[in-house]
């Protein structure tokens, strides 16, 4: 395998117009005789289904939920990032690109991250068209606010739940074609395989989850929008079937994996509370712009928040970081969360907790201006925890959110695998180590909405896409090795479940490749994985039939396939010996404790192809060139 | 604080194609501090192990926002905590011996798929006939071009709020999709971007409720009570101007 990134060539703010005129076009008339299969109906996957429908394309888009509208994209509240510079603070597509090349520690690819800020502008145009209510301000016009890692205001949101919006209004736009007919819409369909032939991807595997039918799906290209794999730690802020199956397949079939090992753990959820815990909860990085975070300056200090008096109180992140105060980036808000709490200065009864004080903002503001930017947010909390945060401060943990590893692609958002493509978060190109709050719903939208569309022309229009029916060999292939797999399943018949053995994996990688990493840890993590991966197969408990709507066998499929990709995480993981963004190996930080790169040595995107589980995965390095943003040790005090 | 509870479950399930009945599942040690699908969770664990397929139930979130779950708990759909989908209902909403009566969301459009999983497709063919404004991506103008009121923009956004889970359906003794269809409408009714096609949108969305066998509503509002989300029964007043001005006013 030989990786070429495609980046255009010229200067970086001509590179994207330049592509966009020198790749291959197909005529408005032949656009209907390619078609488009789009596995995932998120942001990503909605908005790209949506849009080459639009241009023509004859589009089949897949998602195992009842509906398009359920995707986890719905879940994000804080906002969607953009250069409009409204508010006059000195903001510019230059900046954003900086700040976010900056904020993923110098391990992101530019040309792709400076088309995302370039294209980040026309996202917030094409939204407020759909009629998504943007919150705004008594003149009308859009309101901004702040998020991590960047020193001005341009947040766009709708109260703190941007993301439901945003993916309504994809869905919306996807719902518009599907009455067109430019888009076959299959709910509760999951995609077991993809297809390549003659080493191009050409089809999928799709199981309908109410009656277990396998259909074979063709077309000229297949786009993969799937999302993450932050539920292979079990407990993350995923929905609770989000999973890896889709890119690991594709990565079986021959598209490389990159740096599996960058996972981003969000500074404020609500903390763990008991063994039968089933998912953590985010709490929106918006909350960063009037709550303040702190923790006693006394270990031990169990007395009630609010009887801690003012100068007992240690805001940890305004004494360290003064001028980015509570809004650093989330991996350093993260790390400094748990060194107070390993310093045994955490609250609440686990000790693994901070505190979110909104009392000044309320002071300051009045509990009505609190309540309109946060309304929701806090009655979430409420729900969750029985405590008020407008009186007692919200206690918050850090969990795992966001994964910004994932399949590699060029900057056409293609694939190792020709005619694969891999969109938003389930691709790995443009938040290196660390994505940047309120970045992952621009990238969604302007992978789906403003890119693909006009780089998978150049594939359809150039390569030899041959005839092929679903007759082929490969197809059949395929499906019988998926529902192999799934016969298997049901055949163990043995005395754990399926969560049983995902919260053993999960705990694992928490414990060994979480917040802070190290060698010993990672090569334990490598011994253990294989082990628990053998014990499922002979001892998973999964009932029912493959014939029928079966949850546990649905999920029994997702874990086997997170058994195997949690090998490779750890692999790349103990590989990247330096830190860098949420990778902090401890073997490697400054002597004030922060992540320490090591540019010389690492300043590439880890590929991996795949040689056969009972091999080594091959590595492949492409090389980062920072031609604009200088390497530096990233400063945010 | 946190204390453990036993709770008895009387749980409908059904499977595809078949007559359902209830049956009755112990739930033992309950941390109060778990949410009623955690609960679930433990039973279909110990169900599992003891060779019972665990009962069918939708979720995916479990944060109160994509909408996949709910179901109809003691006679209340998502439960009797207000405003709060089922995920977000909390154990120490119970007592300890409770008996939790659990069936699906019921509606004539609303088939059972399996336990407590329906079939709530209809809500997404009622979108399809003109819940969206028809802009193709590339079409729109510079952001701030349209100052639009920030009351109007929040009204709509409290109609936007809507999660589709069908539980205005199910509570609705018609099994009416009037709260749902009208949150869609007013959305953009409230907005300048939805003008345009504000008539044929109201008419077609209403048409395809018909269509599909969702009642007519009758001014129960049972619909703005079980709705997680608090949506207005305002805007059912707001769906009823709006298919009104547009059947007098047919450009067709």
């Amino acid at each position: 395998m030989k990786l070429d990134s495609k980046i255009p060539d010229g200067p970086m703010a001509e590179k994207w117009t330049n592509h966009k005129f020198n790749v291959k076009l197909v005529n408005p008339s032949n656009k209907r005789k390619h078609s488009v299969i789009v596995v995932g109906t998120g942001l990503a996957g909605a908005s790209a289904a949506a849009t080459m429908a639009e241009l023509g394309y004859v589009v089949e888009a897949f998602t195992y939920s009842d509906s398009p509208r359920r995707a986890h994209s719905i879940a994000a509240q804080g906002g969607i990032n953009a250069a409009k510079n409204y508010p006059n603070d000195g903001d510019s597509v230059f900046r954003l690109f900086h700040d976010t090349v900056k904020g993923g520690d110098f391990r992101s690819r530019e040309a792709n991250v400076y088309r995302l800020a370039e294209v980040s502008n026309q996202i917030i145009d094409h939204c407020v068209a759909q009629g998504i209510p943007f919150a705004r301000e008594y003149g009308g016009y859009l309101d901004n606010r702040s998020f991590g890692g960047a020193q001005v205001s341009r947040t766009f949101y709708a109260r703190g739940q941007t993301g439901q919006q945003l993916l309504i209004g994809a869905y919306g736009a996807l719902s518009k074609e599907i009455k067109k007919g430019g888009v076959t819409m299959h709910v509760r369909s999951e995609v077991l395989d993809v297809v390549v032939i003659d080493g191009q991807a050409r089809g999928i595997i799709s199981r309908n989850l109410v009656t277990g039918e396998l259909t074979r799906h063709v077309a000229d290209a297949v786009v993969l929008a799937t999302g993450g794999y932050g539920n292979v730690y079990f407990l993350s802020t995923n929905a609770m079937a989000c999973n890896a199956s889709a890119a690991w397949r594709a990565y079986k079939k021959g598209a490389a994996f990159a740096n599996p090992c960058y996972t981003q753990i969000h500074p404020t959820c609500i903390p763990m509370h008991g063994e039968y815990q089933s998912k953590l909860t985010l709490m929106s990085e918006s909350l960063r712009n009037d709550g303040r975070i702190w923790v006693p300056k006394a270990k031990g200090d169990n007395r009630p928040a609010n009887d801690i008096p003012e100068e007992e109180r240690d805001y940890y992140l305004e004494r360290k970081y003064p001028s980015f105060g509570n809004l650093v980036p989330r991996d350093l808000a993260s790390r400094n969360a748990k060194q107070v709490c390993d310093e045994g200065r955490g609250v609440g009864s686990t000790g693994n907790a901070v505190y979110l004080d909104f009392a000044d903002a309320i002071k300051r503001l009045g509990k009505d201006v609190i309540e309109s930017k946060y309304g929701n947010l806090f009655e979430m909390y409420e729900r969750i925890t029985d405590e008020d945060p407008y009186t007692t401060p919200m206690r918050i943990f850090p969990a795992v959110h966001y994964t910004m590893g994932g399949l590699w692609v060029d900057y056409n958002l293609m694939t190792s695998v020709p005619g694969l493509y891999a969109l938003g978060e389930v691709n790995f190109s443009d938040h290196g180590a660390n994505r940047l709050g309120a970045s992952a719903l621009m990238q969604g939208l302007a992978d789906g909405y403003f890119v693909l569309p006009n780089t998978i022309n150049d594939y359809l229009a150039s390569a030899e896409i041959p005839k092929v029916g679903t007759d082929h060999a490969a197809f059949a292939e395929a499906e019988a090795e998926a529902q192999g797999k799934l016969d298997k399943l049901l055949a163990v018949n043995g005395s754990r479940t399926v969560d049983d053995f995902h919260r053993e994996l999960g705990q694992l990688l928490w414990e060994n490749c979480g917040m802070g990493r190290n060698a010993k840890a990672l090569k334990e993590a490598l011994e253990k994985i294989p082990q628990i991966r053998e014990a499922f197969w002979k001892d998973v408990n999964v009932l029912g039939s493959a014939a029928d709507l079966n949850q546990a066998l649905e999920k029994a499929n997702r874990v086997a396939d997170f058994m195997e990709f949690a090998e490779l995480m750890v692999k790349d993981a103990l590989d990247r010996a330096e830190s860098c963004g949420g990778h902090f190996r401890e073997e490697s930080q400054t002597d004030e404790g922060e992540a320490l790169r090591n540019d010389d040595e690492f300043a590439y995107v880890a590929a991996w192809e795949f040689q056969g589980l009972e091999n080594e995965p091959l590595l492949h390095k492409e090389e980062l060139v920072f031609e604009e943003v200088k390497l530096s040790q990233r400063s945010y005090k | 604080m946190a204390e453990k509870i036993n709770v008895t479950l009387k749980v409908w399930r059904q499977n595809q194609g078949e007559e359902g009945e209830f049956k009755i599942y112990q739930a033992q040690d309950i941390d109060t501090e778990a949410s009623f699908l955690e609960m679930m969770d433990i039973v279909n664990e110990g169900l599992t192990l003891s060779g019972i397929e665990p009962i069918a139930f939708e979720d995916d979130c479990r944060e109160g926002i994509c909408g996949c779950c709910g179901a109809v708990v003691n006679g209340k759909t998502h439960g009797s905590h207000e405003r709060t989908t089922l995920c977000q209902l909390h154990m120490r909403k119970f007592k300890n011996n409770d008996q939790i009566v659990i069936e699906p969301f019921r509606a004539k459009p609303f088939q059972v798929l399996k336990d407590l999983i329906v079939d709530r497709s209809g809500l997404d063919a009622i979108i399809c006939e003109g819940g969206y404004v028809d802009v193709k991506t590339g079409n729109a103008p510079e952001a701030a071009t349209t100052p639009i009121k920030r009351a109007l923009a929040e009204a709509s956004m409290d109609a936007a709020q809507c999660i589709g889970c069908g539980a205005c359906v199910a509570a609705c003794p018609n099994g009416s999709a009037m709260l749902f269809t009208a949150a869609k409408v007013s959305q953009y009714a409230l907005l300048p971007q939805g003008h345009p096609e504000r008539a044929q949108r109201a008419t077609n969305m209403v048409n395809k409720m018909d269509e599909l066998g969702f009642g007519n509503c009758s001014n129960e509002y049972e619909c703005a009570v079980a709705c997680p989300k608090g949506i207005d029964v305002k805007n059912i007043a707001r769906l009823n101007r709006e298919f009104i001005k547009a059947s007098l006013m047919s450009e067709k």
